[in-house]
């Protein structure tokens, strides 16, 4: 376990960013997730803060030095030449990455530790390939297809980087072909037509991982100091012929073996656009040994092949279940009234469930009545009480002035009484300093893990970053 | 688990300027031995691409039918081809669409106490030529690229075919029969060495005889994209498959004492490398002239 505690995703609204964001609010030990992009998050964030920063990431060393970031996981990077045009992926490739890693980079810099999310497309797709290409392999040839030369220099800068700031951890992850539900791909793509095309001759060996996979593969980076380069691909190398047997289509090799590129140019009129990366792929197809990262601690919770069944099941699922769940959509204001508005009561547990304005009322007094016998019997400076009305909201910056110092609580009958789910409800009312009182006095008594990391995720909320203990959670 | 070791940048191999350099921990192979993949049943191709379906059918009739009756091979030494662990089998080469290697994998299947299935490392070639790409892999044979002998001989500990004369032995002319070409630079030493497999010299006479090549064309060849295109008896008038239009000549095939390696570095000694390799080749020479010389007729042995 690393001291990774205040992190900096980038491409916060790609799909990896996104997720990665989500997984990594579940950590208490976490304090302040930060995400940056040039567009809105798409995924439902509960502590992530976004920033809004253009897309070459020119002003991001401010953001970092404000935040004090100690890790910047790069999820931006695009392997996919049909999402985008070339001269943007360039843009965001190979420029972005410079700008990111400058901002990262000088004597006082506070990060530690940088994560890149790369792909395997760095080795290409060549007849002299070796079955496995391992970490240490560079690609036996230039790299032919714009997107290939994008990852290698990025890499390259990352390279760079690494030899400059010999006190940065830098991690590549390099991954392979991702399928998933949601996750939609060029190769999700072909694998969603009737019949699977193959080049007529060739049956290329694919190496997949799932986007749960990918997800826990950049976690497993934050979380654990694994200086190097990883590659990421589920185990097993599957026949692309096994790959449409497994999806239960028929495969059609309509690509002809020579002149294939005026055969997909041909294809794109009608709509199905085979980029160059992935011509070079259905013609050699790709391995790579995923041992190394294995060996550094990460479990798959995929094979390739369980991974093409889950996404042959959602494809037949799919079309019957259209339309069922609304996509999210980023909007600031309501996002801003959820994390700081006084009369917002709980993230997590939906309004109307919570207490009474008795019980409300009544636990306030237990509380008080604890702050305030504690502090005189332990003579100490008087704690105030809390306000009988509802707290001003806790907020990042100015924290408030006069908060209680933690002390170990007294037993307070009145507090007991009250389910897991009561106390949680109204945690988001209470002032930080209530908020220790409340965790240490929990944490010796009835212990509950489910109020000790409400308590704790409130507090990191709050921004206020002296009340997570390291050893406050359970 | 990661321990902060780092090592120098410097590991990347290859050309520095592609490689993106972050440092790499260092990572004894043995470790990662035991990360190599399972083996799910429910497949019926293995990661290599090999389907033990089709090389089954393969097996059953083409193969067998050469190796009986067409051929008649008569093996010896067999017991020189290691039970278990990695084993580096280096043969001679020769014939247009060589018989040989699945000749030596038959008889390791037939003749041997454990039978094994054999690796035949071919030419780059057939993984980019269309039709070739798609069966090679399924009957068994992995490209000579020296990760891929290195995984299969250390990390799988499985059989692996070579022929150091690579295509080199394959276009030779009839006339050139028996004589053995260069052998490459002595990669398949270094490639045993590293992963302490002993290596087992092969003897195949017979090959050349039951597909003479007499010569090549080279307009044909460039115009086809093949490897080569030799006139053989069969090939090209009677088309392609005039390439499996074998002669019935005897086959002999001899396995010869194996050469094991147990010292650690053995293959950062180039001088070494080199001996070994030539050694190989003599012993196969040697007993290649011995075969021949004993045997009576081309046809009956």
């Amino acid at each position: 376990m690393t001291d990774s505690r205040r992190i900096l995703v980038t491409g916060l609204s790609t799909y990896w960013g996104g997720l990665l964001a989500k997984a990594l609010e579940r950590f208490p030990e976490i304090e302040a997730i930060i995400g940056v992009d040039n567009e809105e998050p798409t995924v439902e964030l509960e502590r992530t803060e976004y920033v809004k920063v253009g897309a070459q990431h020119a002003l991001l060393r401010r953001v970092v030095e404000a935040a004090e970031i100690d890790t910047v996981v790069d999820t931006r990077l695009v392997v996919d030449s049909t999402t985008t045009s070339s001269s943007k992926a360039h843009e965001n490739n190979v420029i972005g990455t410079m700008n990111i890693l400058a901002a990262c980079s000088g004597p006082d810099t506070p990060v530690r530790k940088v994560v890149f999310k790369s792909s395997t497309h760095y080795y290409g797709c060549e007849q002299d390939d070796p079955a496995f290409f391992d970490e240490t392999m560079s690609r036996p040839h230039q790299p032919r297809t714009p997107i290939e030369r994008d990852i290698v220099d990025a890499e390259a800068s990352l390279g760079d980087f690494a030899e400059t700031n010999p006190d940065a951890a830098v991690t590549i992850l390099r991954f392979a072909n991702v399928l998933g539900p949601d996750v939609q791909t060029s190769h999700v793509g072909l694998f969603s037509l009737p019949a699977i095309p193959m080049i007529l001759g060739f049956d290329p060996r694919y190496q997949f991982v799932h986007e749960e996979d990918v997800v826990h593969a950049l976690e497993h980076a934050v979380r654990n100091l694994l200086p190097g380069i990883y590659n990421v691909a589920a185990d097993g190398v599957l026949a692309l012929s096994e790959v449409a047997g497994l999806l239960g289509k028929p495969y059609a090799p309509v690509l002809p073996p020579w002149g294939t590129g005026i055969a997909t140019s041909l294809l794109r009129r009608v709509g199905l656009h085979v980029p160059p990366e992935m011509q070079m792929q259905l013609r050699y197809g790709r391995g790579v040994d995923n041992r190394r990262y294995k060996a550094a601690g990460f479990r798959y919770g995929n094979t390739s092949r369980e991974t093409v069944i889950a996404l042959a099941e959602h494809m037949r699922l799919h079309p019957l279940m259209r339309g069922a769940g609304e996509p999210y959509r980023y909007e600031r204001e309501v996002e801003e009234f959820l994390r700081w508005s006084p009369h917002v009561r709980s993230a997590r547990t939906p309004d109307g469930s919570g207490l009474s304005r008795d019980q409300l009322a009544e636990l306030r007094r237990a509380l008080g009545e604890l702050t305030g016998e504690e502090a005189s019997a332990l003579a100490e400076p008087p704690a105030p009480a809390p306000d009988p009305e509802p707290a001003p909201p806790p907020k990042p910056k100015p924290r408030k002035p006069a908060a209680p110092p933690p002390r170990p609580g007294a037993p307070v009958d009145h507090y007991d009484d009250l389910e897991s789910e009561e106390v949680i409800s109204l945690l988001g009312s209470l002032e930080p300093g209530d908020l220790r009182v409340l965790r240490d006095y929990e944490r010796d008594n009835a212990g509950r893990s489910s109020v000790l990391g409400a308590i704790d995720s409130v507090l990191a909320r709050s921004g206020d970053a002296s009340g997570v203990a390291p050893g406050g959670t359970p | 688990m990661a321990d902060g070791q780092r090592t120098p940048l410097s590991i990347r191999e290859g050309k520095p300027a592609l490689g993106a350099g972050a440092p790499l921990p260092a990572l004894r192979r043995e470790e990662l031995r035991e990360h190599l993949p399972g083996v799910e049943p429910e497949r019926q191709l293995t990661d290599w691409g090999r389907s033990e379906r089709i090389e089954g059918l393969m097996d059953q009739t083409l193969v067998e039918f050469f190796y009986r009756y067409w051929f008649r091979a008569e093996v010896e030494g067999i017991e020189n081809v290691p039970a278990n662990g990695g084993g580096l089998l280096v043969s001679n080469h020769s014939g247009a669409l060589p018989p040989d290697a699945a000749m030596i994998a038959k008889a390791v299947k037939e003749e041997h106490s454990h039978p094994r299935p054999v690796n035949i490392t071919v030419e780059h070639f057939f993984k980019g030529y269309p039709g070739f790409s798609m069966l090679i892999p399924k009957i068994g044979c992995v490209a000579a690229h020296p990760a891929n002998v290195q995984r299969l001989l250390f990390d799988e500990e499985q059989l692996v075919l070579v022929f150091p004369e690579g295509r080199k032995g394959t276009e030779k002319l009839y006339k050139d029969r028996y004589r053995l070409r260069r052998f490459g630079r002595g990669g398949f030493v270094e490639a045993a060495m590293r992963a302490k497999a002993p290596i087992v010299p092969i003897c195949v006479v017979g090959a050349e005889e039951a597909a003479p090549v007499f010569a090549q064309m080279n307009l044909m060849k460039r115009l086809t994209g093949l490897l080569y295109f030799p006139i053989t008896p069969t090939f090209p008038h009677l088309g392609l498959l005039g390439m499996l239009g074998y002669l019935p000549a005897k086959f002999k095939v001899r396995f010869l004492e194996p050469i094991r390696f147990e010292e650690e570095g053995m293959y950062e000694d180039k001088a070494l490398v080199q001996t070994v390799a030539n050694e190989v080749r003599a012993r196969i020479q040697e007993n290649l002239w011995d075969m021949v010389s004993r045997r009576k007729s081309v046809w009956f042995g």
